[in-house]
């Protein structure tokens, strides 16, 4: 594992591909940058295309840990960036009632002592450089984005009791959404964009071939035209590179050496989870698949 | 970076980024520092690589993404152009060598060619082709002058299209049709092509166009496929859901959930110190859709009624109706069918909608619509009319359809048709105006005004 950074855009991608991801072009590129500028990387597209996978390969690469910060509707600070321990406050005012000043106990309850390190705080005080991954940024308020500024552009966190915290090193950021909406201007100014799309066949095939090596490649090849031609349909839940994956690992267990209209009719439950989806999925591309046989 | 005329390439960057201002990218001063910082660290004589090193950095989100990359080609191939005026540099040479190609191979090879090419995707070849295709275009002396002419003409007498022709021979690459937005891309290449012949012939660069609204509007047209309206309406029905989160958490008034609250004040030794409310819910409005359906709206109206059931689950309770003389119920054919071509088929052979001259009829329509559903409608149900409003010279209805808005929570009207066309002719829009609220409705940005303005609760 290399402890230094990447040096150019080629060795990242070795990297990432020896980590178990294949980035395209793009993806190398945008986080070659991110390692060089310090900046940190907004990943945008659809479900399942390997935007969280990305941060994870990177943090192998690395050599770094990977934090983690999952958002959700109400995240506040006290859950993503620190807070006070209550009990343990309490219990230090409890055990000096009587003896203390109350200038020495309000010094001490306020130190770092109490202080709860939440995935954020925690990213930028490491004393090791690590990778910090904003999970699902836009299912959070903006109000949360907005607290998220101080530390992307500046990397560092101002908590009004103690000062300001500065980080000892600087992560590498990633920050993912599904564009469910509109991010403010404001964070993206601060981020370098990358757009992941569904990858082409020869990508994906690669990508299927790398994580499922036992599976002939006939069968590979035929497995991503089909999912492409599934991608295509008017689907409520295309399928991702995670379900190609899945389904490359079912047809090795069943041993399936072909993929013909029997085989895709019982296992296309691995790539299609939609009652609507599964009768427009068998009835155009079952009948495809028959007409080709 | 590199010692080649460093303020050169800054300068250029600053003109792309006003280019790119200009068709409404918001790039700040911030975002071109990154550009040129970013531009530091890879080797940007790689087209590719230097695309992507300004996109990350200048373009950040899809759509922006698609601007991009029309600005960008368009002032790179500007700037390359105009460098080779001044330099005088001509492709004269080149041109005459393809045009002895072309005496060698006849037509008809060039066509499979190019078919072939189209369907392996295979970009450099197409890229010669497309000059070939030009040279034996040009020798038969026909070009209008008009770029768009000529490149439409030149696909036409290559026989290139996008559905099967069953009538060619077997081996034909053309026989089972070809792949689209391959084909578009020829297009480009030629169109490109033919810009750089005439830069070459006049030694002057035309004047620059902005960027059409047509790659920006709704993807309306009836060869659409229902698929790619609901990729678009997938996105605005996320971004509904969202929205209405957010306005929940501005609520003035909010009721205490007091469990929560007394589990909250354990942490505090059983103090309430911090209150816990409860979360309201979303209004889910009961939405009747009348929908024109009259050859006039057609495209429009079956996109509409697409979006609206795309977006049923959104909504308590949907029923769509249909009609042109008549009305007609339909929501179980939306429920059904997600076809296009079917479902228009379904609405034409059982709706029933129209009687004798095909022309719509509001009057009539308004008082079916009222019979049908009176009992129904109340304070909280929606009402959304969409048609252009034109009567064919018959009774508007106006005091039914008044009757019927006063019945309802709200009305909305959604008219095709831009805002300037609205009262000309035999439109009568003015009349209904005054009883609902009117939305001109012709691009993705106004469907999601209106579908805000839909979400927003209903006490507004």
């Amino acid at each position: 594992m290399p402890a230094t950074d990447p040096s150019s855009v080629d060795d990242l991608r070795q990297g990432l591909q020896d980590a178990g991801y294949l980035a395209g072009e793009s993806t190398a590129l945008v986080a070659f940058l991110a390692t060089r500028l310090g900046k940190p990387v907004l990943v945008e597209g659809p479900a399942g295309v390997g935007k969280t996978e990305l941060a994870k390969a990177l943090s192998r690469f690395l050599g770094r840990r990977l934090v983690r910060l999952q958002c959700y509707e109400g995240l506040d600070e006290a859950k993503a960036l620190y807070e006070w321990n209550y009990r343990k406050q309490l219990l230090r005012i409890q055990a000096e009632a009587d003896g203390a000043g109350w200038d020495q106990v309000q010094d001490d309850i306020f130190g770092e002592e109490f202080l709860l390190t939440r995935p954020l705080l925690h990213a930028i005080s490491s004393p090791d450089p690590v990778v910090l991954l904003i999970d699902e940024i836009d299912k959070t308020d903006q109000e949360f984005e907005a607290m998220l500024l101080e530390i992307l552009s500046d990397f560092q966190v101002s908590i009004p009791e103690l000062g300001r915290v500065e980080a000892r090193t600087r992560p590498t950021v990633l920050l993912t959404s599904n564009n469910t909406r509109e991010l403010t201007e404001a964070l993206k100014r601060r981020c370098l964009y990358l757009w992941l799309d569904y990858p082409d066949v020869e990508h994906e095939l690669e990508i299927v071939r790398l994580h499922a090596p036992e599976l002939e490649e006939t069968v590979a090849r035929k497995l991503v035209e089909v999912v492409g031609m599934v991608r295509d349909l008017d689907l409520k839940k295309p399928p991702s590179i995670a379900e190609s994956i899945d389904w490359a690992r079912a047809l090795l267990l069943l041993g399936a050496t072909d993929i013909d209209d029997a085989t895709f009719r019982e296992t296309m439950s691995v790539i299609v989870k939609h009652r609507t989806d599964l009768d427009l999925v068998a009835e155009r591309v079952g009948v495809k698949l028959a007409a080709r046989a | 970076m590199p010692a080649e005329t460093p303020t050169g390439i800054a300068a250029r960057l600053v003109e792309f980024c006003e280019e790119l201002r200009a068709e409404g990218l918001p790039t700040g001063t911030s975002e071109l520092l990154d550009g040129v910082a970013a531009l530091g660290e890879v080797p940007w004589t790689e087209p590719e690589d230097f695309r992507a090193a300004l996109s990350a950095t200048l373009a950040k989100s899809p759509e922006d993404r698609r601007t991009f990359d029309l600005v960008f080609d368009r002032f790179f191939f500007r700037a390359a152009e105009a460098a080779a005026v001044e330099a005088g540099v001509r492709e004269a040479d080149a041109a005459a060598a393809a045009a002895a190609d072309v005496d060698e191979i006849n037509l008809d090879t060039l066509r499979q060619q190019i078919a072939a090419a189209l369907r392996d995707g295979s970009e450099a070849a197409l890229r010669d082709l497309a000059r070939l295709a030009i040279a034996a275009f040009g020798r038969q002396g026909e070009g209008s002058g008009v770029i768009g002419v000529d490149v439409q003409r030149i696909r036409r007498s290559l026989g290139l299209r996008a559905e099967p022709q069953p009538d060619l021979p077997d081996d034909d690459p053309r026989r089972d049709g070809l792949p689209r937005d391959q084909l578009r891309r020829f297009e480009e290449l030629l169109r490109r092509e033919l810009e750089r012949q005439q830069i070459e012939r006049t030694e002057t660069l035309p004047p620059k166009r902005p960027l059409n609204d047509l790659d920006r509007a709704l993807p309306s047209g009836p060869l659409q496929d229902l698929a790619a309206v609901h990729r678009v309406v997938t996105q605005l029905k996320r971004r509904l859901k969202t929205q209405g989160q957010e306005s929940r958490g501005h609520r003035r008034r909010a009721h205490v959930d007091v469990r929560r609250t007394m589990r909250a004040s354990l942490q505090t030794g059983g103090v309430p110190v911090q209150l816990r409310y409860r979360p309201t819910r979303p209004r889910r409005p009961e939405i009747y859709v009348l929908c024109d359906v009259s050859t006039s709206v057609t495209s429009a109206s079956v996109f509409f009624l697409s979006v609206l059931h795309a977006l049923h689950d959104s909504f308590r309770k949907m029923r769509s109706f249909v009609f042109i003389e008549r009305i007609s119920e339909v929501t179980d054919v939306f429920l059904r069918e997600r076809d296009f071509a079917q479902v228009s088929e379904t609405i034409a052979r059982d709706a029933g909608v129209a009687d004798v001259s095909g022309y719509t009829d509001y009057g009539r329509v308004w008082t079916e619509f009222r019979d049908l559903v009176e009992d129904d409608l109340h304070p909280r149900a929606t009402v959304i009319v969409l048609g252009d409003a034109r009567t064919n010279g018959r009774d508007p209805g106006a005091e039914v359809f008044a009757e019927i808005a006063a019945k309802a929570g709200r009305t909305f009207w959604l008219n095709p048709e831009p805002r300037l066309y609205w009262n000309y002719g035999d439109s009568v829009i003015s009349a209904y105006e005054r009883h609902c609220r009117a939305f001109e409705c012709w691009t993705t940005a106004q469907l999601e005004d209106f579908v805000k303005a839909l979400a927003k609760p209903l006490g507004d």
